[in-house]
């Protein structure tokens, strides 16, 4: 039998679900919005050419963004390398040891750190990087991205880690397996794709800054031979051809910015897709 | 042993190759990127074996590049000042100042029903100052007899991102208005008089104005032929309305006086046919090379893009306008001095 | 042969157990505490870099530099105040746009949604994250800004003008403090809803289902039982989204207005602290323009420090069963 008030709860109850839909489909109409505009705006030089040729100089038809998209992958994969295992590692100190008042300004460093303009990174990269080497890389852009990551990448290990519940933990305890494997094969088993959600969105994150690469890596019209010389990379491209004063490298931009979220899209779904097999929930 | 020679000739042979391609770096001015990316793309064509790599960054960022020497040279639409170019002396990393192009500034508008705006520069100034806020103003109405100009708000539109263009404008306008030259003054940002939006390049000038109804603003010569937005034509220091073109641009060029560093500015320039609100883009390249190899092969790239009659023609089909050949002559005096 | 049916994790022999292990231990508990420490690192570095950029302007404006309002290169006159007034109010309108609609979201994501869309929906909304600032600065141009001053701003400014916060004329076509808010919303929704999910997926079944057997609704279960047992996790989520509106710039400069004032009014032009970098720091052609933009920069730092100092009060004073372990 239910009463008013039960009914009320009922009513309640609905209208929340009805407002979590309505919140999802906000959420995800910018998305929607920004790529039917890029579409519009780029597929016309969307083609097999774009993706496999190198720049043409303004007023030339044609062209591509070839190595701006390789570029973005090479420096995706620096910044990963140089971030990742750092942020990875911090998080689990934060999650798994340490004392309350070091992690308390740990926690609180990073926060600081995550929010700073990536325009500043860009200023580091270049005093550490740029100017000892005397010149442009893509080790200073990787270096640049990678110090964003860390932050990031450390804080969302170490929330994902956090909710582990403890009942893992002391039951392996108990079973006498050293604390390290505990963490290796228990926690981080546990928290393995909240850890890839975090990686992901730093990864994504980073593909698409413009200004701390522009200091370090100055972007390049050609094939990229070494990690000391300058890179081209997608954001640099884009920003470049968007504000340029050549309609058809208007068009490119546009392209480009569409080739980019499908590729961190590509990216994020082949991540998935491997590791939906090895973790446990 | 035959073997052995091939192999020692082959190997001989790519290690030449690998040792002929060299890249030269360059960063700063985005107003030159298209010309410099076109000339690079050329220049590797002709099998020199050199790639040139310039990317923007705005002049700033090129001038500090190019004194920190993270690069071999710098485009920039504004010369260094006396002091930074002092402090490179003293560090034996003098500065030459090569110019390269010339660009103009035009006047864009978005008035319904008018096509063909004549204004001039006093004009100018006192809209952006905030002294004139009808289109229909006396002082516009006089230089525009034929038209019919509404009785609308002036919304003007600036560039909030320092550019070279900016400098070019307010360096236009301190020359013809001792109002503006006092208050507001010549540089890439300025603190802008009354109500006025920045936006971002050109691009986000000539949206706004385009979006907004009664809007005026200033953006690059090459962006609104580009993109086919019309502009005023504007009344020069001989009294005569001149529209912008290379032509009109590269007479004014010609009425400068050039001195030895080659700094300098020829707005507002004396002749008949010279379009008022002009300015040049120089190479900044310092005259001790870090690296020989290097320096020589940007010697030989920059004499190409001086000397060499299909690089001044591609500039040319970019609408810049070229540098005068009694100033280009100079110039590559100067580059002579770079060891 | 010895058998043994033990797994590997577990020695044959309690002596086996002191040396190896405590070794394993140790490394591995330096080896994160290192990686930690890097956080200080890092962040030396940025003061570091910042603070000897910013050292010519310092000697030269001192405290005045936080109080003054003119942004005048021609006569090198600058303040700060303008640029800390919109960093503040930018983000602040950001977050309440973006917490809520993140946190249903992600409620959405794990509760509601059909199991087969759940996945996609949350790729998605990661490709969000990968869109670049300069893309979302183009389309708010010409896109979001013209469909905001005609329909919502109109109104507004039709109906409802005597309010001073949202008052005074519409300029330059709807670019304000309001609309750079609405933009940097849209970015951090992406990583405020998957870390949001992420939490909310953590959380055991077992609270869930307590809750349902003592015959909460949906929405009751969501409330009692989720929620609260990850308010500190959600508030972590809208930290870091915070932290990305703070420094967020290109997207901002198209859309904000870019003019050095302070109004009352949201839907007056404005300027940030690090769109202002971002906007001058290509032409910064003196050693005193440069400098003064680092000390931007470290304007923003400790901005950010004080709104991280607020919200961390703010996160103490709520306590919850998901909190960390002792």
């Amino acid at each position: 039998m239910l009463t008013r008030y039960d009914k009320y709860r009922k009513l309640k109850s609905g209208f929340m679900s009805a407002l979590a839909v309505f919140c999802a489909i906000l959420v995800v109409l910018p998305l929607i919005l920004v790529f039917f505009y890029l579409l519009k705006m780029g597929v016309s030089s969307l083609s097999w050419d774009f993706i496999t040729q190198l720049p043409k100089p303004a007023g030339e038809e044609g062209g591509g963004m070839a190595n701006a998209i390789v570029g973005t992958l090479e420096l995706m994969g620096l910044a990963l390398v140089m971030g990742v295992p750092i942020g990875l590692l911090g998080g689990i100190y934060l999650a798994e040891y340490g004392g309350g008042k070091t992690n308390a300004w740990i926690r609180f460093g990073a926060d600081v750190l995550n929010g700073v303009p990536s325009i500043v990174w860009g200023m580091v990269g270049y005093i550490l990087a740029v100017v000892p080497m005397g010149g442009f890389s893509a080790f200073s852009g990787g270096l640049a991205l990678a110090f964003i990551m860390v932050p990031l990448v450390l804080r969302t290990t170490e929330e994902v880690l956090v909710l582990v519940p403890s009942g893992y933990r002391e039951a392996a305890s108990a079973l006498g397996i050293p604390r390290w494997k505990i963490t290796y094969h228990i926690v981080l088993r546990t928290a393995f794709k909240g850890i890839v959600t975090g990686v992901l969105l730093a990864l994504g994150r980073v593909a698409g800054e413009t200004a701390p690469i522009l200091f370090t890596a100055l972007g390049s019209n050609v094939w990229n031979n070494s990690i000391k010389e300058p890179i081209a990379a997608l954001p640099i491209q884009i920003y470049y051809y968007a504000l340029s004063s050549f309609p058809d490298q208007n068009n490119q931009a546009w392209a480009g910015a569409l080739v980019l979220i499908i590729l961190v899209f590509l990216l994020s779904a082949t991540v998935r897709f491997l590791t939906s097999r090895r973790s446990k929930i | 042993m035959n073997k052995f020679l091939i192999a020692g000739l082959l190997g001989l042979l790519t290690l030449s190759a690998q040792a002929a391609d060299i890249t030269l770096t360059g960063s700063g001015s985005t107003f030159v990127k298209p010309a410099m990316d076109k000339w690079a793309d050329a220049y590797d064509k002709k099998g020199t074996g050199v790639k040139v790599t310039y990317a923007g960054g705005g002049s700033g960022t090129g001038q500090k590049n190019v004194q920190d020497g993270t690069v071999d040279f710098a485009g920039s639409d504004g010369p260094l000042s006396d002091a930074a170019l002092a402090i490179a002396r003293s560090k034996d990393n003098n500065i030459l100042h090569l110019p390269v192009v010339a660009g103009a500034v035009v006047i864009i508008y978005n008035v319904p029903g008018v096509t063909n705006l004549k204004l001039d520069g006093a004009t100018i100034a006192n809209i952006y100052l905030g002294k004139i806020t009808k289109w229909n103003d006396p002082a516009i109405a006089s230089q525009n007899p034929d038209d019919k100009l509404p009785d609308a708000d002036i919304s003007t539109v600036h560039r909030s991102d320092g550019s070279g263009t900016t400098f070019i404008f307010t360096d236009y306008l301190s020359n013809v208005s001792a109002d503006w030259k006092k208050n507001v003054g010549k540089a890439t940002t300025v603190e802008w008089p009354g109500t006025g939006v920045g936006q971002s390049g050109s691009a986000g000038v000539a949206g706004q104005v385009q979006k907004t109804v009664g809007g005026i603003g200033y953006v690059e010569l090459i962006y609104a032929a580009n993109n086919k937005i019309s502009y005023a034509d504007i009344k020069n220091a001989n009294g005569k309305y001149v529209t912008a073109s290379l032509d009109s641009v590269s007479d004014a060029l010609g009425t400068a006086t050039i001195p030895a560093d080659f700094r300098f500015s020829f707005v507002n320039a004396p002749g008949d046919t010279s379009y008022p609100i002009s300015g040049v883009t120089w190479l900044m390249v310092p005259q001790h090379s870090k690296d020989a190899a290097k320096g020589a092969k940007l010697v030989e790239f920059l004499k190409w893009i001086y000397n060499d009659a299909d690089a001044k023609k591609m500039a040319h089909d970019l609408n810049y306008a070229p540098i005068p050949d009694a100033v280009v002559k100079r110039v590559l005096t100067t580059i002579d001095t770079i060891k | 042969m010895s058998q043994t049916t033990t797994s590997p994790a577990l020695p044959a022999r309690a002596a086996d157990m002191a040396e190896p292990s405590r070794l394993g231990n140790r490394l591995f508990e330096g080896l994160t505490f290192v990686s930690a420490m890097m956080i200080g690192v890092l962040f030396l570095l940025v003061a570091y870099v910042l603070i000897d950029g910013a050292r010519l302007a310092m000697s030269q404006y001192g405290w005045e530099f936080l109080t003054n309002t003119h942004w005048n290169p021609v006569t090198d006159n600058y303040g700060a105040l303008p640029f800390i007034f919109g960093t503040v109010v930018t983000s602040a309108i950001a977050l309440i746009i973006a917490v809520p609609l993140s946190i249903g979201t992600a409620i959405f994501l794990t509760d509601l949604a059909p199991l087969r869309l759940r996945q996609p929906l949350t790729s998605i909304i990661e490709m969000l994250a990968a869109v670049p600032s300069v893309i979302w600065g183009l389309w708010g141009l010409f896109v979001l800004l013209p469909w905001l001053h005609d329909y919502p701003y109109t109104w507004v400014s039709k109906h409802l003008s005597g309010i001073p916060l949202v008052a005074g004329p519409i300029q330059g076509a709807g670019a304000c403090i309001m609309s750079a808010g609405i933009i940097v919303a849209i970015m951090i929704l992406p990583i405020v809803t998957s870390v949001s999910r992420e939490i909310l997926r953590s959380v055991p079944d077992l609270q869930r289902e307590a809750a349902y057997g003592l015959g909460a609704t949906r929405w009751e279960v969501t409330r009692i039982a989720v929620l609260s047992y990850a308010r500190r996790g959600l508030m972590g989520a809208a930290v870091l989204g915070l932290g990305r509106a703070l420094g967020e710039t290109m997207a901002v400069t198209m859309v904000v207005g870019n003019s050095p004032k302070i109004n009352a009014s949201l839907l007056q032009p404005g300027w940030t602290l690090a769109s202002v970098i971002a906007n001058q720091f290509g032409e910064a052609a003196t050693d005193i323009q440069r400098s003064v933009l680092f000390e931007i920069g470290l304007v923003l730092v400790c901005v950010t420090i004080l709104v991280n100092i607020g919200a961390l009060l703010l996160i103490k004073s709520i306590d919850g069963p998901g909190s960390r372990r002792a």
